[in-house]
């Protein structure tokens, strides 16, 4: 799906658990996620702590977006 | 005759330790067959034995592939089998990575040969369908009776060595091996021959499929974080309580749109997921985490980024196939463009 929304020429990014995976379905900006059940969460930590994790994900997802890249590209 | 000592790997599922609710455990490994392992011996008329079943669970094995590798490969080697065999994994594609992406190993670093079979949408078929044999199934375990045969009798070719036939004879998916063959008649009189179908509108097969990569050129990057419009997209069935437009939990057809104008926070009251394909504890007690919306009302309010688009697409990406999904991202992505949207994160599961 990212990687259709990507064709129409709108750059989309990726939060995916399984990296391999992202890589192999074609999507262009890949970032790993927390775990597969709670991508953008981790229910082992403190409310405010997960937040805060959320929150650095979406920035580095948002770094991605705004990346230039020339081809297939997880950000770290 | 002496029997064929196998190793076996299987999910939580067909390992029979529980559902996604058990999808996080660590390997584990028990002597003997178990749950199909049963089935596997069966098929082979009594010649394989199972001596090792490995069991997983889906997310730690998926999100793990690296770790559990050389745990897999001690395992293994401790009961030196002829055979690895691994799933089948039919559709489901966490299952079908750990099954690719073990049996290649098993292959290449103790030389023991490994068969799996999974459906052609598995993303474990591109990742190991170069080294080892994969049997092509259905998408469901309906086709799990006609797969065994098919499995047990390349893999007693593969053991035996004798010479595996093509493909299409065989029901494994091509591994890109040139094999040279002596036709009855010559090149040209075959192309020509294809040609003159081809022209009657008749059905031919080619002799050389030309390799479709399917990559998309990345588009252009957003110029101005502080002036882009955003939007959020997921996979990963967050819906309003009570799913009111009922998006299938399994083989989604259809994405939904639902309006987050003004809301800062999902609450487990208001959302919840209709994904059938994880376990959805946490995803209820919490749909931020998996539709990061609180986190990116405080980045929008930080001025990270323009805008949060006032509405979220949703599908369930469970066992949905591909020809759908490429087209809900293609509409998607169409809807998004016209409405203005920069740049879209999308989450999956």
């Amino acid at each position: 799906m990212v990687k259709e929304i990507e064709r129409v020429g709108l750059p989309a990014v990726l939060i995916c658990a399984i990296v391999p995976i992202a890589v192999t379905v074609g999507a262009n900006r890949i970032v790993r996620a927390i775990a597969i059940p709670h991508p953008t969460g981790d229910p082992k930590v403190e409310k405010k702590e997960e937040i805060e994790i959320r929150e650095n994900l979406l920035r580095k997802a948002l770094k991605a977006l705004c990346s230039k890249i020339e081809e297939q590209t997880v950000f770290k | 005759m002496k029997r064929v000592r196998v190793v076996h790997y299987l999910n939580q599922f067909f390992g029979q330790i529980g559902g996604e609710d058990k999808a996080d455990i660590p390997p584990q490994k028990k002597n003997g067959p178990v749950g199909v392992g049963q089935l596997l011996q069966k098929e082979s008329g009594g010649c394989f034995e199972v001596v090792r079943t490995i069991l997983c669970g889906d997310n730690f094995a998926a999100e793990h592939l690296k770790e559990i590798e050389p745990v897999v490969l001690e395992w293994v080697d401790e009961v030196d089998p002829d055979l690895f065999w691994a799933g089948p994994a039919f559709a489901a594609g966490r299952y079908g990575m750990a099954c690719g992406t073990m049996c290649k190993a098993v292959q290449q670093k103790l030389g023991i040969p490994s068969i799996t079979a999974m459906h052609s949408s598995n993303p474990g078929v591109e990742a190991a369908r170069k080294e080892i044999y994969i049997v092509e199934t259905g998408d469901s375990t309906l086709d799990m009776k006609r797969v065994f045969p098919k499995m047990v009798a390349l893999a007693q070719k593969i053991l035996d060595k004798t010479p595996i036939g093509m493909p299409a004879e065989e029901g494994y998916f091509p591994r890109g091996i040139r094999v040279n063959i002596r036709a009855e008649k010559r090149g040209s009189k075959r192309a020509v021959e294809m040609l003159l179908k081809k022209l009657r509108g008749e059905p031919f097969v080619t002799e050389l499929p030309i390799p479709q990569f399917d990559r998309v050129e990345p588009a252009s990057p957003i110029s101005d974080l502080s002036k882009a419009v955003i939007a959020l997209v997921t996979e990963g069935g967050i819906v309003p309580r009570g799913n009111p437009d009922r998006i299938e939990a399994h083989n989604a057809s259809k994405y939904c749109k639902y309006y987050i104008g003004g809301i800062n926070d999902l609450s487990g009251e208001a959302y919840q997921t209709a994904h059938g394909g994880y376990d959805p504890v946490y995803a209820n007690d919490d749909p931020d985490r998996v539709l990061p919306l609180d986190a990116a009302r405080l980045l929008e309010k930080e001025g990270v980024f323009g805008k949060l688009y006032d509405y979220y697409y949703v599908t369930v990406g469970n066992v949905t196939a591909v020809a759908s999904a490429a087209r809900y991202g293609h509409e998607i992505g169409e809807l998004l463009l016209k409405d203005g949207v920069q740049g879209v994160i999308f989450t999956s599961t």
